[in-house]
């Protein structure tokens, strides 16, 4: 047990490490130079030199790789050239609005979506399961940027219920939370279906083995059978799903904020792409891998832990 | 494919024009399935006959003909600059294709390359290439679409770089598992005790086992990808103007949706009627092919 769990946060370190070479020799092997990028072609040299100096782009690139692991791993993310600011300030002024929005949109997916499972299974190839189950796809296949734009036309623009841009004044929650209802829709919209789907192929299959046969021979009431016995078990998939769906979530994060003109991380590299920024761009895509690795670890630990069935041999 | 000596697949991929029409036939008979193919090939006709169907020059400007509501002469209405939005919607569907078509293609034989070396090879290989692909999968998508535009620049061809860098791990762990499955089969060591060298166990026992859930998997992409490209496209990080694309006609809609409506109409229905067309059909035909994969979400 221990050693599948010492082996899996291995494994996520390790990943970690090789995708931020990936980024880093990416973003340095550019066509072109990325000093000239930033400063522009007339820059003078004696400037060009410094910048380059301050970002350390003389050394070798393997050196400047294992440099810059190092002062991630300190927990340093660079200084935005522009701005002369530390990029660890910048990202995290914006991370928590994109967490809220995330926890929100997948919050709301959950509430809609397991119950909507449930009943499909409970009541399976009936008219409800149906539709539901068309439902689920249709959700899954707009893409989450469409059911902004739409939400934004509908409820902001004709209707006026809600408000289409910002995240509020900054003073008041109530503000805040009305400004996170359009997003979190969107976010969470597709989530409806696919927790729906999952929920009701678990549900499925967990009432078809031998304790919950043995249960209903016992007379048990149908309600128990489900909220005890199945839902308990079927529930489990979700961990995982949700784990490993943070990376969809973030990338629906992105287009979310930039259609609402929310603060938030997607918006912060948005902005940082359209200016070149590249120690922002970098810190901030980082910062987003590292909570979709950590996310999808823990899902996977999560898992070995309540279901040992599902942990490979060591 | 057609060798009548290879051992029943693990998929029934159909081999013969009758065992096309005959799945065609089941596909059709789930209303889903039959809605999806209509679709389909709804998209698909309007993208290919674009040039013929459009009723306007898609780039062609009339300030004073802008942000018209829909009419006999404009279908969808027109944009800021008075272009007729219903061309521009024929022509950004050709473009959507092209893109997914191109990048789907060549992101799978990239995919099935490695995915065979990584199964079939040695065992240190197989490890960098997994996780070099779960380093890649680690990114978040969108994330890592803009850090390549950041590099390169917008283009359609960044659009279809990042298609193609994030889809090659898909197949390849794909492939990767189903090769390792097969590779201890009985009836591959029987083939290799008759001295069968490695490109003839690959080619003709592996490849034709491994192609068909590949196929199936990258068909229910083509949704995904389209998205790509039009969301990419909508942030101007993809198709550059005045090249119409559906993230494009979007964008300008999204300026003016104060404004008028239609454009954000008539720009977000193709993407929903394409995406919602290839998922309904890929899923039915998946169920039909290969219920098996119903199982991997």
């Amino acid at each position: 047990m221990w050693l599948y769990f010492c082996k899996r946060i291995l494994l996520a370190v390790l990943i970690v490490v090789v995708a931020v070479s990936l980024l880093y020799s990416m973003m340095h092997m550019v066509p072109g130079d990325p000093v000239k990028t930033i400063l522009g072609p007339r820059a003078s040299p004696e400037l060009q030199a410094q910048i380059r100096e301050k970002m350390g782009l003389n050394e070798p690139l393997p050196v400047q790789i294992v440099k810059f692991i190092g002062r991630v791993a300190q927990g340093d993310l660079g200084e935005d050239v522009f701005k002369r600011k530390s990029v660890n300030t910048i990202v995290f002024e914006q991370l928590p609005h994109t967490i809220y929005l995330v926890l929100a949109g997948i919050g709301w997916a959950m509430l809609v979506g397991i119950p909507l499972g449930c009943m499909s299974a409970i009541y399976r190839n009936s008219i409800i399961d149906r539709i539901a189950g068309v439902l689920s796809v249709s959700c899954i296949a707009i893409p989450t940027f469409v059911v902004a734009l739409y939400s934004v036309l509908l409820f902001a623009v004709t209707l006026k219920w809600l408000p289409a841009i910002g995240a509020g004044d900054g003073e008041s929650l109530g503000s805040y939370i009305n400004h996170l209802i359009l997003p979190a829709f969107a976010v969470g919209l597709g989530w409806v279906g696919y927790l729906a789907r999952l929920v009701r192929a678990s549900m499925l299959e967990v009432m078809s083995e031998a304790h919950v046969r043995t249960a209903r021979a016992f007379g048990l009431p149908e309600s128990t059978i489900v909220f005890k016995y199945v839902l308990r078990l079927a529930i489990l998939p979700t961990i995982t799903l949700i784990g490993m769906g943070i990376g969809i979530l973030l990338s629906s994060a992105v287009f979310t904020e930039i259609v609402f003109a929310r603060p938030g991380i997607g918006r912060l590299i948005f902005d940082a792409v359209t200016s070149r920024n590249y120690p922002v761009v970098m810190g901030a895509v980082l910062v987003t891998t590292v909570l979709f690795v950590v996310s999808t670890t823990i899902a996977d630990l999560v898992n070995a832990l309540v279901d040992p069935r599902l942990r490979p041999e060591d | 494919m057609k060798d009548p000596a290879l051992p029943p697949t693990a998929t029934q991929m159909p081999s013969t024009w009758r065992g096309f029409v005959k799945a065609l036939r089941r596909v059709l008979r789930e209303p889903l399935g039959a809605l999806g193919l209509v679709l389909v090939v709804f998209v698909l006709i309007s993208a290919i006959g674009a040039d013929w169907l459009s009723p306007f020059e898609p780039n062609k400007i009339d300030i004073r003909a802008k942000l018209q509501p829909p009419s006999a002469e404009h279908f969808l209405g027109t944009d800021q600059l008075g272009r007729d939005i219903f061309s521009r919607v024929l022509v950004g569907g050709q473009i959507a294709l092209k893109v997914s078509l191109v990048s789907i293609g060549l992101a799978l034989i990239i995919g099935l390359t490695l995915g065979l070396i990584a199964g079939y090879g040695p065992r240190w290989l197989d490890n960098s290439l997994m996780l070099l692909f779960d380093s890649v999968r680690s990114f978040p998508t969108v994330m890592f679409a803009l850090a390549v535009v950041t590099l390169f620049g917008p283009s359609l061809t960044t659009v279809m770089i990042v298609v193609i860098i994030t889809q090659i791990p898909i197949y390849g762990r794909m492939v990767r598992s189903q090769t390792l499955a097969l590779r201890d089969a009985e009836f591959i060591l029987a083939e290799r005790a008759m001295g069968a060298g490695f490109f003839r166990i690959i080619g003709m026992h592996i490849l034709p086992n491994v192609i068909g859930p590949l196929l199936i998997l990258a068909s229910m992409d083509i949704p995904f990808v389209i998205t790509i490209e039009a969301g990419l496209s909508f942030l101007g990080m993809g198709v550059r103007p005045p090249t119409p694309s559906w993230g494009t006609i979007l964008n300008d809609g999204y300026s003016y949706i104060y404004n008028t409506p239609w454009p954000v109409i008539a720009g977000g229905i193709p993407v929903i009627l394409t995406t919602l067309g290839f998922t309904f059909l890929g899923e039915s035909l998946r169920d039909v092919f290969d219920p098996r994969l119903r199982k991997e979400i």
